[in-house]
């Protein structure tokens, strides 16, 4: 018994003492800087990846070659990750996360500079490229998206048309009532939450900016009440409530199907779902399987209007950035650059180019036609609402709260409208004060 | 090499008493530490890949770690403190109620079909394959096959209308019915661990008791209640320990079919979502640790109820 005891706590000691190593390294100031001569840049840099679909079909290998036309002596090598966030998250504990990666939501921006090697200064990348402000941590740059998207309806315009709907709503009562048209005259389900996929419905957080037209908008986040009067989230999810409180959402939630709702969409099955530009071309794709017109795919705002405009914003997708650890910082930059200037990424995905002179992708098209306005938010608060957001347990860029309020609407909750975003402000405020006291 | 030492021993023994004494005691040594190199790599896979983590967990659940931050600040106990502070969060645990609820079904299923098998029927092999097949799918893959049978116009739905009846009732759309749906699919996964314990557990029972107890005119019911009950007491008490614990940490299947949406959220899925969705990893370790302390409570508390007596039919 005695000796069993020693043995025991020998072991816990040990894997104590092994379990709390830290995980220091932190090569302050690690900068990765653009190549001069793409010639005299060598090494292999293994690139992480969340589009598991390129890198299977070949397209990213299709890059990697593009790519060694000019930078012969790199190597490229992809790793896609099927649920990028919790693996790369994990991985982050050492120092062995690849040369360039997409920096995941759950890196605090002040640790950047910890995990990721600078590309330069703000004000100067600033001239030509577009989010730098989402990736800045004391005036340098850390990252940087390959691609813009912009929120709005995914929809399919035959449907509407049928329904008698021409142009935009342009108020979420004029919306909600084109919706009722839909449902009254054609046979599609009117609007399609994706309840079960769960993701889909964070993009309803995406209307941030949208209904106000300002670009401060998620600085208002971090010092107010999200689910304030006249707020942009409160005008949303009130929006989303209305549809499903209606019933013009699809009749059960609980069961629904992502893959399976693009080609219904693009049938006229379902008439339209909140999305983002980037999921155009797959919407598109899924109608070409179908044997659908590609075309009759639709992108709309959100119907809001500030002095008779509408408003959009392009926001980055994830940010690339170069391992602070890696040991060829010079060849993970060239990729990084080439990528995101030259590789005709953005351009293959229907999205906005992060350069700002290039012309806007042709999904776009309408919106420059009806002179749609658009922004880009400034994200100086953008880690603060994160902080907020942790800390309140809302997860207002989770699908919790939104599936609670598809729930409320439905009636398979208790509670109404106002309270329920009442109380959600409420806990937001006390989260702001724990935060601001720390 | 020393091997070979101790395998000569006998033969100097004989050759040179004075020489040989020590090494009967050096054998003695190597016989005493033989099962420990045995268990050298088994107790280093059980240290490294069961209790650092969990000793892991213990020190993560006195910090603020947010699971990827390389600065962690010690809180002391503020995490429990605050787990405590917050009954909200142990409401989750009236969700359990319905896998315990399932767990009586499941093993009241397990035990009936045990006790009928365990005599001679016709098919007998086939339908205990049958029985057990479930419990080999990976959870993973029945919890998608189930989102499917549980669609609007679904299996469920289409296998109704076979009947001549359209419930048109969204199966996982009220917490109650999503809650019984899916404490069904667990029923549906786990009868079949039930009902081979049981299984095992009435097949060690010696036949004679049997044939004893028909000569005396015993009926099936009869030979149950006497003979199969009392032998299989052990099992029964593990079987109900398991699902007692089970139900209070139910996760996978709840998660992967509505991830806790519509009031299905368990206490391990509250867990999950407190570490990797708002990145409160010291908390959540802390949540883990309590869980383990509850149902580890539950189960002393249980043996104590219901001694484990020895089994003694004859």
């Amino acid at each position: 018994m005695h000796r069993r005891t020693v043995l025991a706590l020998a072991l816990g000691a040990a894997l104590l003492a092994s379990g709390c190593t830290g995980t220091g390294g932190s090569a302050k100031g690690a900068r990765a800087d653009a190549p001069t001569d793409p010639a005299a840049v060598s090494g292999t840099i293994k690139v992480l990846t969340q589009r598991t679909d390129l890198v299977q079909d070949g397209t990213m290998k299709k890059y990697a070659a593009a790519f060694n036309r000019t930078y012969p002596k790199v190597e490229v090598e992809f790793e896609a990750l099927t649920d990028y966030e919790a693996e790369v998250k994990i991985r982050m504990n050492t120092e062995n996360y690849g040369d360039v990666l997409l920096i995941p939501a759950v890196i605090k921006k002040n640790d950047y500079p910890k995990f990721f090697a600078s590309l330069g200064s703000t004000a100067e990348r600033a001239r030509t490229h577009r989010f730098t402000g989402f990736t800045d941590v004391g005036g340098k740059v850390y990252g940087q998206s390959p691609i813009g998207v912009t929120p709005g309806f995914v929809y399919n315009k035959k449907v509407w048309r049928r329904a008698g709907v021409t142009r935009w709503p342009t108020t979420p009562a004029e919306f909600l009532a084109d919706l009722k048209a839909i449902k009254a005259k054609t046979d599609a389900v009117p609007y399609y939450t994706n309840f079960a996929a769960q993701w889909p419905l964070t993009s309803w957080t995406y209307v941030d900016g949208s209904v106000g037209c300002d670009t401060g908008a998620t600085t208002k986040l971090a010092t107010g009440d999200p689910w304030a009067s006249g707020a942009d989230l409160r005008v949303g999810d009130t929006l989303l409530y209305d549809i499903v409180h209606q019933g013009l959402a699809e009749k059960d939630p609980t069961t629904t199907n992502w893959e399976a709702s693009k080609p219904r969409l693009a049938k006229g099955e379902i008439a339209t779902q909140w999305l983002g530009t980037w999921a155009v071309i797959q919407f598109q794709d899924a109608a070409r399987q179908a044997g659908t017109d590609p075309a009759d795919i639709g992108f709309m705002p959100f119907p809001a209007q500030v002095d008779g405009k509408f408003c959009a914003v392009v926001g980055p997708d994830y940010n690339q950035a170069v391992n602070v650890h890696s040991p060829h910082k010079a060849a993970a930059r060239a990729w990084l650059d080439w990528f995101t200037d030259r590789s005709g990424y953005a351009a293959d995905n229907l999205a906005v180019s992060p350069l700002k002179d290039a012309p806007l992708p042709t999904v776009l098209k309408p919106y420059e036609d009806q002179g749609v306005t658009f922004i880009e938010l400034d994200d100086t608060e953008g880690a603060a609402v994160k902080e907020i957001d942790d800390q309140s347990e809302i997860g207002i860029y989770k699908p919790d709260y939104r599936q609670d309020l598809v729930d409320l609407a439905r009636g398979a909750r208790k509670g109404d409208l106002d309270g329920f975003l009442g109380g959600l402000g409420e806990r937001w405020a006390d989260a702001r004060r724990t935060v601001e006291s720390r | 090499m020393t091997d070979t030492a101790t395998g000569e021993a006998p033969a100097r023994l004989a050759a040179e008493p004075a020489r040989a004494a020590p090494a009967p005691r050096r054998a003695r040594l190597w016989r005493g530490v033989t099962p420990w190199l045995f268990l050298l790599v088994p107790l280093a896979l059980l240290a490294v890949f069961t209790y650092a983590p969990i000793v892991n967990m213990v020190a993560y659940s006195f910090t603020d770690w947010d699971g990827v931050s390389p600065e962690l600040r010690w809180t002391g106990t503020g995490n429990y403190t605050e787990l405590l502070t917050r009954p909200e969060l142990f409401e989750v645990f009236f969700v359990s109620g319905y896998y315990l609820a399932a767990s009586v079904v499941q093993i009241a299923v397990g035990l009936y079909f045990a006790t009928v098998l365990s005599f001679d029927v016709r098919f007998r092999t086939f339908f205990k394959g049958l029985l057990f097949f479930p419990y080999l799918i990976n959870g993973v893959a029945i919890g998608f096959v189930f989102l499917y049978f549980f669609q609007d116009g679904g299996t469920l739905d289409s296998v109704l209308a076979l009947f001549g009846r359209h419930p048109d009732h969204a199966w996982l759309g009220t917490p109650v019915s999503a809650n019984v749906s899916l404490a069904g699919v667990s029923v549906w996964r786990y009868t079949g661990l039930s009902f081979v314990l049981f299984l095992g557990a009435i097949q060690s029972i010696p036949g004679e008791l049997y044939e004893a107890a028909e000569l005396d005119g015993a009926n099936r019911w009869q030979q149950f209640r006497h003979i199969i009950a009392p032998g299989i007491r052990p099992v029964l008490t593990l079987s109900v320990i398991l699902s007692i614990s089970g139900s209070l940490s139910a996760f996978d299947i709840p998660y992967i079919m509505t991830g806790g949406a519509t009031g299905t959220e368990t206490f391990v899925i509250q867990t999950v979502k407190l570490a990797f969705q708002f990145n409160k990893t010291g908390l959540a370790s802390a949540a883990a640790v309590v869980l383990l302390l509850i149902i580890l409570a539950v189960t002393w508390l249980q043996r104590r109820l219901v001694p484990d007596d020895r089994v003694d039919l004859v």
